[in-house]
This record gives C-alpha cells, structure tokens and sequence, in this order.
C-alpha cells in the first residue's frame, strides 16, 4: 500500500471499511459520528421549540402536539439515548486527551460501559418522565 | 518539508499544516468540558418542562437562572455541533465546491439556530412573550 510507483509518488491508502472485522471500539467511534450527526438536528428541533414557544399559542400547540405524537415521541427517545451515549463518549475522549484509558482492554471496556450508559440513562429519564406525568 | 513563509520559529513552535497550531482542539475540549454539566442540567429542564403549559414554560423561563443556562446550553451546543459536523464534511466531501458549501451551510445553520433561539428566550424572560 505504500510503494511508490516508478514515476510519481502514491499517496498511502488506508484499508478500506470492508476488510475490517467489526470491533467493539470500531462500532463506538461510527456511534459517537453518527449520534454527534442525529444530536445536530435535536439542537434544531430544541431552537424550534424556542422559537415556537416566543412565537405565540398556536405555534406552540402545533409543535408540542407534533413533538408529543407517536413518531415525535420515538424520536425524542432516540434522541435521549443518542444524548447520554454522546455525553458518555464524550467523557471518554476527554479521559483519552488526558492520556488515559489508551490501553485495548481498557478502550473495550469502556466501550461496553458507554454504550450501556447510553441505554440506561435513557430508559431511565423516560420511566422519571412517565412518573412525573411529562409522557 | 521546506515552506517559503514558515519563519524558524513558528516551526518550532509546532504550528502545524494549518498554521495556527492546538488553538482549535483546545477550543473543542472546552466546549465539550462546558456541555457535560449543561447538557445534565438540560435533561432536568426537559422533563420539568414537558408536562408544562406554554404559560408554565414562560413563567419557567422567567427565572434568570434557567433563561441564562438555556442560552449558555444553545450556545455552547451549537459551537460544538459546528465544530463536530464541519470534520464530517472534511472528512467525507472532497470536491472543493461542494466541501465549501457544506462548510458554509453549516455555519450559515448554527448561527441563524443560535441567534433564533438565543432572541426568542431573551423575549420570554424579559417578558414580551405573554
């Protein structure tokens, strides 16, 4: 991959995604890309409710209604669990910038740990929510 | 590597490629530092908020305390969706047209999202929303 050819010289390729065999820390980097993306469009959805709630009655009822039906409620649960795997992760890079936790049984585990974290603390925040009569 | 207006100090200095050296990834760490808490606070504010009423959620935002984490939250996640979604396009568009007007719609998106929201919460709390 990285000889040189006779006349200029080749850029080295890295491998592409198919020869790989899937790994757990491999899975957790594409989560935190992908729930970092999905995160984008709840932080638009979260000024939208501002901006309805500003806006006046009728804006607000039509957002609320539409954040509180079947889909709407789905994505906000999506969204949670999106949240707190982003924020566990999160945490995780700042403990690697910090230089620890480098090691592969250390990166395992804690990929383990952020993804249950991610699922947890959702779950978790919808039971709260349902006892709080906020579903 | 020999570069015409690389001066000898700012090499050893490690500015790097881009020439502005770890200014940028300090930056995104702080941010990042910044959301852990607010974005704890910020699912606490949800579920108070949920079950509300709009009148319930504008007298919610009335408290200073919760107007002025709410923008700090606004603000600091929109900084850091910037910065996050702008190494996605980096990474995955290579065209020099279409990467640069990604890059431009992004910030475009998080500076019109943040000053929305931003406006509107600053119209809640100082009242002009009832």
């Amino acid at each position: 991959m990285t000889q040189a050819s006779s006349g200029g010289r080749e850029r080295p390729l890295s491998p592409h995604l198919q020869v790989w065999r899937w790994h757990v820390t491999m899975l957790t980097s594409i989560l935190n890309r992908v729930t970092g993306v999905g995160l984008y469009g709840a932080t638009l959805l979260a000024a939208a409710w501002a901006v309805t709630l500003a806006a006046g009655p009728q804006a607000y009822s039509l957002y609320m209604g539409l954040l509180g039906s079947i889909p709407g409620k789905a994505a906000l649960f999506l969204v949670t669990v999106s949240l707190f795997y982003h924020l566990g992760n999160g945490v995780r890079h700042l403990v690697w910038d910090a230089g620890r936790g480098l090691d592969i049984k250390s990166a395992n585990a804690s990929s383990a740990a952020v993804i249950a974290f991610g699922l947890v603390a959702a779950v978790a925040v919808w039971i709260v929510a349902g006892l709080m009569g906020a579903l | 590597m020999s570069h015409p207006y690389r001066t000898p100090l700012s090499r050893a200095r490690g500015n790097g490629a881009a020439g502005h050296g770890a200014g940028h990834w300090i930056a995104e760490r702080v941010g990042s530092i910044a959301l852990v808490p607010l974005i704890l606070w910020v699912v606490y504010a949800a579920l108070q908020l949920a079950p509300m009423s709009r009148d319930g959620a504008i007298v919610w935002l009335g408290q200073p305390l919760n107007a002025l984490l709410m923008i700090l939250t606004f603000v600091v996640s929109i900084w850091h969706m910037h910065d996050g979604l702008r190494v996605v396009i980096e990474d995955y568009l290579a065209t020099i047209f279409v990467k640069s007007a990604a890059l431009l719609a992004n910030l475009f998106i998080c500076v019109l999202a943040g000053g929305l929201a931003v406006i509107s919460i600053l119209k809640i709390a100082l009242g002009a929303a009832l």
